[in-house]
């Protein structure tokens, strides 16, 4: 283990219905966090770089985010846009063993 | 060792072919030398008539500058003509006494116009008379452009389409012009006689002067040009003539060298000239099967199985000929004209429209069920559709009319070649022409792969049609056939009736199980939740298994997501009746949360828009009303006007109606939105001509029933559906006509197209005569839908998912977390965060 890093602690995994997304304000930044349907969960940044859109009220699934507002999609692993837009920043995120989500740093 | 490629000719087909051929790869195969007798960079030739027209810079004419050349490594000789090909030596042989050798070679020579030997027009050894022109290069428009400067009338000798397109410029130079055609009337290689009348009528109107069956039999003057004469004695008096008669292949060299040449060089199916395997050529210069072109479409065609077939990338592309369109440039006459001009077979189907006096005349000519010929003055918008038809012999509509007019689907009005590369194609989501031909480029060949990756198509949809032109223009007919285009969403493979069937078979009752059962490998899909929501909730209804997360958000939260994050809140408001109590607790609701904007709605309700989300609850439970449902798609309103209880024109209470049509179908889910109207005489101030489905209520007691109207993006008249004797019958078949539509129609598809798709007469016969024996249990699905509803606006109470109204954006709201209550990471439990990638499978 090389190591800790050091995470911030979001509130419960339950917070976040399943297939669904919510939005963090983490210090300054604006993250959008996705509990997927199947396990696991994925943060990115909040804001659309399209035209600001809500990030965290897209439909996702798997590997995509759909934005709410002109359908841009990104891929929530990479962040990259599959239409072309500026990417996404990606967030490492983890629940712990407290069902706690964790944003690593 | 790259081999040496060699162009005769740098004008529009030598530069597009080697555009093409370094698109496959060629620059590494090959070190490139271009010849061009025009001491210039590649220009757009065809923008010569918009140059002269004044509507178009020189600047903006040029296709390949000379940095162009020198980035992809070519050497280009501007100005510089080649006299002769040594085919045995391979080396090119310049005016100039230059010798260069070649391992391929390509002669793109075009074409020259075509100068009759009119006494006059040229003086022995001096080449043209002195105010004699003829319009073929940058050079010729120059020239012309700056001898106009000092004179002022012209003739021009031809009425083709080039002569046209001269003479319309030349009214920019000159005060008088005048036209002079040989032939009965204008532009007789692609009209018929009335056409071409109807076309002279409409130059004439722009101030030319036309002259038809008017043969030059001389040019006058000695130093100057004074006029010309007519074969019947006749003496037009001009100071410029210009000579656009035809144009003649640049064989000479080819002849010269011993290739093949007729009316030009003759080559095969590979564009390689007769028994020489290293020399191609392609453009106007070319004869292929017989045929000469003089347009740029078939040279673009001629250019990519060139480019394939040199590079080796298809060893096997041919080159079958080019069914062309011509389309005349001139502003204020609107030509369009392809394959025959006249029918000449006795079983020749032909449709002819004409209205002299507006300018208009259209004719098609059908063979065999397929266009084989049509002619568009004055309104081309169906040039695009036709063009395709025409070009690929797609089967025609039934109903032939639709050939020449709009009868309500969208139209096409621009055709994808002419486009410009940066003309913007998709209004609403800004894609440029440009654009959607890069993403081909990158190799995207499917229809739906190119809306999906650029946006264009995915606003209004009025451009689908023309996207669709583009991407398959952009891809040259290597277009690849979108299986998911029949599927009733892209993430599983089925189109609707199908997928319906399975889903029954199955009993899958939710979105989840769905994927897990039929898509493939089990994988869910984000772009196809919505859809599979409402088709789900329109089969199962109360059985329906609702899972929030395949909800879009507006679905989830009862209203309509706008531009900054925030929402628009619509209560319902039956039939555009309120009530002063209404009113006053709309207003009190505006007041006390501050809303930014109340505005009335063109679905005769009230609109309060910017409401925070996390503020929906609140206000719906102080509005005390029911959803409007506008933001879903779903039936959304029943616009009505007064009718007979206050106007004094109404015969039915249109009124009373319009509510209990709303009230009974309020907020059903459907694949598109449903918008409704009742109008109490056909003077129709509810507009319900061009709703979903419109009723207008007649003298008699009777009412009209019109189905697949609309104006909205499109705009078409609603087909009437019946004509019945009660309210009672409206309502019942307005419900059966509904759930037909749920049932059957694509997601996302409205009525104005369902109901052209299906056809009227089909949908009568199963709606009103229940001739499939169907009408039942329409209705009794109806009515089940009609049991399932409830309000969502009453989940204010208590939120059905944690959040559900916690804001997304903005955050100012929001329980912000505190960057220093950190907690180590890999505390003990089961954490594994996974190497390099930055997710958590649980
Ligand atoms: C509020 C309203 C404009 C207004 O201020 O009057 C409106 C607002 C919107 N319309 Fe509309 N339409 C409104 C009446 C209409 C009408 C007129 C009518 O309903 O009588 C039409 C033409 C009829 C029709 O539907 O065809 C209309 C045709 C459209 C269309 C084009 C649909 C089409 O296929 O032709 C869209 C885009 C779409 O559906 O994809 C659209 C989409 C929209 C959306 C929902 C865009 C969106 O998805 O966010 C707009 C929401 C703005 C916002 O931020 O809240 N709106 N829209 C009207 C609400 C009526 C109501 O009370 O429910
Ligand atoms: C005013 C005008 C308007 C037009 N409008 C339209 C239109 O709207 N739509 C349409 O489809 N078409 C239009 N055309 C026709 C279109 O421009 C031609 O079809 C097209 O340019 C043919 O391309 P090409 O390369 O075969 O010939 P060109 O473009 O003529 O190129 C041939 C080049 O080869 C050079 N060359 C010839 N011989 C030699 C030699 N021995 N050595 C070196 N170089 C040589 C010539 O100088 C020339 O630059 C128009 C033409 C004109 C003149
Ligand atoms: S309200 Fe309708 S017309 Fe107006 S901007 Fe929005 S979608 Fe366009
Ligand atoms: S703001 Fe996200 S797609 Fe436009």
């Amino acid at each position: 283990m090389a190591g800790m890093t050091t995470g911030h602690r979001l509130g419960p995994l339950d917070d976040i219905p399943v297939g669904e997304g919510r939005a963090y304000a983490v210090g300054d930044l604006m993250i959008a966090v996705f509990r997927l349907r199947g396990g696991g969960v994925r943060a990115v940044s909040a804001v659309c770089p399209h035209a600001g859109g809500p990030l965290a009220d897209g439909l996702v699934d798997r590997r995509l985010v759909v934005c709410p507002l002109h359908q841009h999609t990104f891929d929530l692993s990479t962040g990259c846009s599959t239409t072309g837009q500026p990417p996404l920043t990606v967030y490492p995120v983890r629940v712990d063993a407290d069902d706690q989500l964790v944003l690593e740093m | 060792m790259r081999r040496r490629l060699v162009v005769i000719g740098n004008g529009m087909a030598g530069a597009r072919t080697v555009e093409e051929i370094l698109a496959r790869g060629g620059g590494d195969q090959f070190t490139i030398t271009m010849f061009g007798d025009e001491p210039y960079g590649n220009y757009n030739r065809i923008m010569l008539s918009n140059l002269l027209a004044g509507v178009e810079e020189e600047s903006g004419i040029f296709l390949n500058d000379l940095a162009w050349y020198a980035a992809n490594g070519i050497t280009l000789h501007s100005g510089r003509r080649i006299a002769r090909i040594d085919k045995y030596a391979k080396r090119v042989y310049a005016d100039d006494g230059t010798v260069t050798p070649y391992d391929k070679l390509i002669i793109a020579t075009g074409s020259r116009a075509h100068v009759p030997p009119i006494p006059g027009i040229s003086r022995p050894g001096r080449g043209f008379h002195q105010g004699v022109f003829a319009f073929r290069t940058l050079d010729d428009t120059r020239a012309m452009m700056r001898y106009t400067r000092e004179h002022e009338r012209a003739v021009v000798i031809g009425g083709g389409l080039l002569g046209l397109e001269a003479a319309r410029g030349l009214q920019n130079h000159v005060s008088h012009v005048t036209l002079v055609h040989a032939a009965g009337h204008l532009m007789n290689a692609q009209l018929d006689p009335q056409a071409g009348e109807i076309l002279r009528r409409g130059v004439e109107r722009l101030g030319i002067e036309v002259v038809t069956g008017a043969r030059t039999t001389e040019i006058l003057g000695k130093h100057t040009v004074t006029g010309i004469k007519l074969a019947d004695g006749r003496h037009i008096p001009c100071d410029v003539v210009v000579v656009a008669a035809g144009i003649r292949a640049n064989v000479e060299v080819a002849e010269a060298s011993g290739l093949e040449v007729e009316r030009g060089v003759v080559v095969d199916d590979q564009m390689r000239c007769l028994d020489e395997p290293d020399i191609y050529a392609v453009g106007e210069c070319v004869q292929h099967r017989g045929q000469t072109y003089g347009l740029v479409a078939p040279l673009w065609d001629q250019a990519r199985v060139l480019a394939d077939h040199i590079t080796g990338r298809n060893p096997q592309a041919a080159y079958h000929g080019s069914r062309v369109a011509t389309k005349l440039k001139v502003a204020g006459v609107d030509v369009a004209a392809m394959g025959l001009k006249e029918p000449e077979r006795e079983d020749d189907e032909t449709l002819v429209f004409s209205e002299r006096k507006k300018g208009v005349y259209k004719s098609v000519i059908i063979r065999d069920g397929r266009l084989v010929g049509a002619t568009l003055i004055g309104d081309v918008r169906k040039v695009a559709f036709l063009m395709q038809a025409f070009d690929r012999g797609l089967p025609l509509p039934e109903e032939r009319l639709e050939l020449m007019f709009d009868l309500g689907a969208p139209p096409a009005e621009v055709s994808a070649a002419e486009l410009a590369d940066d003309a913007q194609v998709c209004n609403c989501n800004g894609v440029s022409k440009g654009m959607i031909t890069a993403c081909v480029a990158d190799g995207v060949k499917t229809v739906t792969g190119v809306v999906d990756q650029t946006r264009a198509g995915k606003g209004c949809g009025t451009c689908k049609g023309l996207v669709a032109q583009i991407v398959e223009w952009a891809a040259g007919g290597a277009i690849e056939e979108d299986p998911a285009a029949s599927w009733y969403v892209p993430g599983v493979p089925m189109p609707k009736p199908e997928l319906m069937r399975v889903i029954r078979e199955r009993g899958l009752k939710s979105v989840s199980a769905v994927f897990a059962t039929l898509a493939p490998g089990g994988e869910e899909d984000a772009r196809s939740k919505m859809g599979l929501a409402s088709l789900l909730k329109m089969m199962w209804d109360d059985e329906y298994v609702d899972e929030r997360d395949a909800r879009f958000i507006n679905d989830r939260v009862h209203a309509n997501i706008q531009r900054d994050g925030t929402f628009s809140v619509v209560p319902q408001m039956k039939g555009g009746v309120t009530t002063p109590a209404q009113l006053r607790r709309i207003a009190d609701v505006a007041d006390k949360y501050g809303v930014p904007m109340v505005k009335l709605t063109g679905g005769q309700r009230i609109d309060l828009l910017g409401v925070p989300k996390e503020k929906l609850p609140e206000i719906w439970a102080d509005l005390d009303m029911p959803s409007g449902y506008a933001y879903g798609k779903s039936f959304r309103t029943v616009k009505t006007c007064v009718g007979s209880e206050f106007c004094r024109f109404g015969v039915g209470d249109s009124t009373a109606l319009g509510i209990a049509i709303e009230e009974r179908y309020q907020g059903v889910e459907g694949p598109g939105k449903m918008k409704l109207a009742v109008t109490g005489c056909p003077r129709n101030c509810a507009e319900a001509y061009v709703k979903d489905l419109g009723v207008v209520a007649i003298d008699g007691g009777k009412w009209e029933i019109y189905v697949g109207g609309a104006a909205g993006a499109h705009v078409r008249k609603g087909d009437l559906l019946a004509t019945v004797g009660s309210a009672d019958e409206v309502i019942t078949l307005t419900g059966r006509f509904l759930q037909y539509y749920r049932e059957n129609a694509n997601w996302l598809e409205r009525t104005y197209a369902f109901v052209p798709r299906v056809g009227i007469e089909r949908l009568r016969r199963i709606v009103v005569d229940d001739s499939d024996g169907i009408a039942a249990d329409l209705d009794a699905a109806m009515a089940r839908a009609v049991a399932a509803y409830r309000d969502p606006w009453r989940e204010r109470a208590a939120p059905v998912t944690p959040g559900q109204f916690r804001p997304s954006l903005p955050l100012i709201e929001q329980p912000r977390v505190p960057v220093r209550e950190s907690v180590p990471a890999g505390t003990p439990g089961p954490v594994v965060p996974t190497a390099g990638s930055p997710e958590w499978e649980a």
